[in-house]
């Protein structure tokens, strides 16, 4: 029987905030990028690149994709330095950034999505996100032993509004 | 939109996937991580080599529904799991089948079950959404 991969210092950390991210505005090539992306290699749907055809919709205008994320790359905080052995991608980074031991495990993967959403994001739109540690499980699979750990991201606007309110699960191993 | 019944199902969104759809969608969300671009880092994290964002099945599945409810319908939840690896190659169909239709005020609210399989059927991202009807 393993022991647990959680340990009283991450135990202790549940509920602790993560991050808080303030975007950039969002631009209107940022949304068409993101479209151009996701819709490859067939051309996206005009109303998340043409003014015209997006001022017909009941949004009167562009708006984003559910899906779009304004904190790509850089935030308003400016550059971010990543780390020459994890490419900004290391395992531990939660609990390091809770100022915690970690668990110590080589590789992660994205384990699923559970999210509300609120207002759509425009052009223009200061997002503000607000990221807690939620909690952790533990499961044994074909993978090892693995870690569950759940991430709750809240995302408002410039004027307060609710964006979206999401769960994310990150699986460890 | 004609009301939908329990049991329909709301069409689908196809995509051939490899490095020229990760690497736009890595570009855009800026996921360059090593699993997503190089076959040795798959390999190293005991997959067959390279394989897709689960964040990239997240778009797909807004994409078959926006097809669906068209701009000005409203996608209010959406629930997913990533329960198998997009591969380099492989044909991701993401589908839908209406399990509720009820009334919120004058607005119809459809809960669906949701996912995205491979070319056998095998589902990679089974998940629920709701979404108001314009």
């Amino acid at each position: 029987m393993p022991g647990t991969l959680v340990n009283p210092e991450m135990a202790a950390a549940v509920g602790g905030e993560l991050r808080r991210a303030v975007s950039f505005p969002i631009d209107r090539s940022d949304i068409r990028r993101w479209a151009i992306a996701v819709y490859w290699p067939e051309p996206p749907p005009a109303w998340f690149w043409d003014e015209h055809a997006a001022a017909a919709t009941t949004h009167g205008g562009i708006v984003a994709p559910e899906d779009f994320n304004p904190f790509a790359w850089m935030t308003a905080a400016g550059p971010v330095p990543v780390s020459a052995e994890s490419g900004g991608h290391d395992p531990d980074a939660t609990e390091k950034r809770l100022g915690v031991q970690p668990a110590g495990l080589s590789f992660q993967l994205n384990g699923g999505l559970d999210v509300d959403y609120g207002v759509r994001m425009r052009p223009g739109d200061v997002i503000t996100s607000i990221v807690r540690l939620g909690g952790y499980t533990e499961r044994t699979g074909k993978l090892g032993q693995m870690l569950f750990t759940v991430f709750e991201d809240t995302w408002t606007n410039q004027d307060g509004d609710v964006v979206k309110r999401s769960r994310s699960t990150l699986i460890r191993y | 939109m004609d009301v939908p019944q329990v049991g329909d199902e709301i069409g689908s969104f196809v995509r051939r996937t490899d490095f020229a759809n990760w690497n736009r969608y890595a570009a855009v969300n800026d996921e360059f991580v090593p699993i997503h671009m190089d076959d040795a880092a798959g390999r190293a994290a005991s997959q067959a080599g390279a394989f897709g964002m689960g964040n990239l099945q997240v778009s797909y599945l807004h994409n078959l529904l926006r097809q669906w409810i068209g701009p000005d319908g409203v996608i209010l939840s959406l629930a997913c799991q990533f329960r198998a690896i997009n591969t380099k190659g492989m044909v991701v169909t993401a589908r839908g089948r209406v399990l509720e239709v009820d009334k919120d005020g004058d607005r119809t609210v459809v809960r669906l079950e949701i996912w995205t399989e491979d070319e056998n059927g095998t589902p990679l991202a089974p998940g629920t959404a709701k979404v108001a009807l314009a």
